[in-house]
């Protein structure tokens, strides 16, 4: 899921203020905490309030999408009221905020919300954890499923850095734990220390450089393989 | 992985069987050098200090790069330079572009580190870079010397830069056995000394002597001597998995109680202190291991060198 955090509402008010007639979008996809419709009605409310003590009118509508991500499910969702508003609030993440730009070009979309990190949510704890970078050259096999990239504050390929005290990382103020003492305890756990002890050479990082894109027929890695094959 | 051949003075003197003693020169956000200067001229004066490591960056704070000085230390003062250099600011691109063209300016060590990371420091608001990782940093470096080419095997014109390189590994880390295997991995990938951060803990410090020296490699062990209580609290209250021995904090204490508004006599006895607490540590650590020799980070505490290591 993507985690998110909801922007101040002045700077949230900054961003609409040329306008009067805003449609306030929630998103019912992977953003979390939930940003649906209850939550659209109340930034729009709180928007509206904020225009009333500065002697404005704002319409608004509270309006939630299964997914702002998904160009057909969003542009059939928003496109029956689109002409009677000239801005959009976006309660997605930056992915759904930059779709409803390209999909609905005559007016523009604002973020009401900062896009923090992929992200997991543990039962019973009280905050959300990135547990992958998307890097697009997965190391989980090799580290007894625990991300260096996400999890290490230096993304170190060779950990664990001099940081590390008591299994606790440096940044933070040793609150977090250790990606790589995890890693330790993990592959020894399971006897697999000779994962721990190999080099990892430089990673490549052209894979990891934006903007990414990813064509359909390349989202098995042996596509070359098919290619050869004429397959695809 | 094969020796390569000894550049530095450092690991020539180290290769000789003579017990080294390195020490530590930290420019800060500096654009006049003197005090650095005049540091190194000090520990050159001692005859026993072999090279000196420059810093670079610690804590994470903005200072003066490490390259300038280290050249300066040694057009100026003669004194070999251990220049350290940290993966946090510059990509593999800046890296090597870097080391190439410190070994133009002739320096011959360069101690690989990760670097404490920016949130640490004066600029925490800055992208830190990690592009490469230290081990892979050795790794570089040992393509650039052995091969005399960059990361990617692109051939670097008019010859190879000769430089040794080496490692960082800390006594005080807990767990120890993954920092036991990183060093290995580090050894592995060409590092050819060893440096270690302070041990305030004799025992300790053997045991992990003992530890590395299945790597084969030469390892400096790191002490501390300090010259005011007040840095001793702080080190022992604010750098964590350190802690100053209570003895030694006392100590430090009453001799600075005992002597206040006699300033050469608060002096001469806070270095009694220091030497009657390290001048055994290091005497027992050269007879009872296979340390190479002391790296010794009295920064700003030039006056110790003298007695220290006297003798040794």
């Amino acid at each position: 899921m993507i985690i998110t955090k909801l922007k101040d509402i002045e700077e949230i008010y900054e961003m609409i203020k040329p306008y009067s007639k805003i449609l306030v979008a929630g998103c019912d996809g992977c953003c979390q905490p939930p940003r649906s419709i209850n939550e659209a009605k109340v930034l729009a409310q709180m928007l509206e309030l904020k225009a009333r003590s500065e002697g404005k009118e704002l319409k608004w509508k509270a309006i939630t999408v299964l997914r702002q991500c998904d160009d057909r499910i969003a542009a059939t969702t928003l496109r029956p009221f689109i002409e009677e508003y000239d801005a959009i609030v976006s309660l997605a993440c930056g992915l759904g905020v930059g779709m409803l730009n390209r999909i609905i070009p005559t007016i523009l979309t604002f973020p009401a919300q900062n896009s923090m990190f992929g992200g997991v949510e543990n039962n019973g704890e009280n905050y959300f954890a990135e547990y992958c970078e998307t890097c697009g050259d997965c190391l989980l096999g090799v580290t007894g499923g625990i991300c260096p990239m996400a999890g290490c504050a230096k993304n170190l390929s060779n950990g664990p850095c001099g940081g590390q005290v008591e299994g606790k990382c440096e940044v933070g103020g040793y609150i977090h734990d250790c990606a790589w003492v995890k890693m330790w305890e993990r592959l020894k756990k399971f006897n697999r220390l000779d994962l721990f002890t190999i080099y990892r050479p430089p990673r490549n990082y052209r894979i990891w450089s934006s903007p990414r894109f990813l064509h359909i027929y390349e989202t098995s890695s042996n596509v070359e393989e098919l290619q050869k094959e004429e397959k695809i | 992985m094969p020796k390569r051949p000894a550049y530095s003075n450092l690991v020539k003197t180290i290769r000789e069987g003579k017990f080294v003693f390195t020490g530590e020169l930290e420019p800060e956000k500096d654009f006049d050098l003197k005090h650095v200067l005049k540091s190194a001229e000090a520990m050159k004066k001692t005859g026993k200090i072999v090279a000196a490591n420059v810093t670079d960056g610690p804590q994470g704070d903005a200072y003066t790069c490490s390259m300038v000085p280290c050249y300066l230390v040694q057009e100026k003062v003669g004194l070999e330079a251990i220049w350290q250099m940290t993966v946090r600011d510059r990509n593999r691109i800046a890296l090597f572009g870097d080391i190439l063209g410190g070994a133009i300016l002739g320096l011959k060590n360069l101690l690989a580190l990760t670097g404490d990371h920016s949130a640490l420091g004066d600029h925490q608001n800055a992208r830190p870079v990690y592009d490469l990782d230290s081990t892979q940093l050795i790794e570089l470096v040992s393509k650039m010397v052995d091969e005399g080419t960059d990361v990617e095997g692109n051939e670097i014109q008019g010859g190879k830069p000769q430089i040794n390189v080496g490692c960082a590994a800390n006594p005080n880390s807990n767990p120890r056995e993954p920092e036991i295997l990183k060093v290995g991995r580090k050894v592995e990938v060409g590092a050819d000394f060893i440096q270690t951060q302070t041990s305030f803990d004799i025992d300790d410090a053997k045991e992990f002597l003992k530890e590395l020296e299945k790597y084969n490699t030469p390892v400096l062990l790191g002490l501390f001597p300090i010259k005011s209580y007040g840095i001793a609290a702080y080190f022992d209250a604010n750098i964590p998995g350190v802690s100053v021995p209570k003895e030694f904090l006392g100590a430090l204490k009453k001799a600075e109680k005992d002597n206040k508004g006699n300033k050469s006599a608060k002096y001469a006895a806070i270095d009694r202190v220091n030497l009657e607490f390290y001048r055994p540590f290091i005497n027992e650590i050269k007879k009872t291991t296979k340390a190479a020799g002391i790296h010794c980070m009295a920064v700003h505490y030039e006056r110790l060198f003298d007695p220290l290591l006297k003798d040794f």
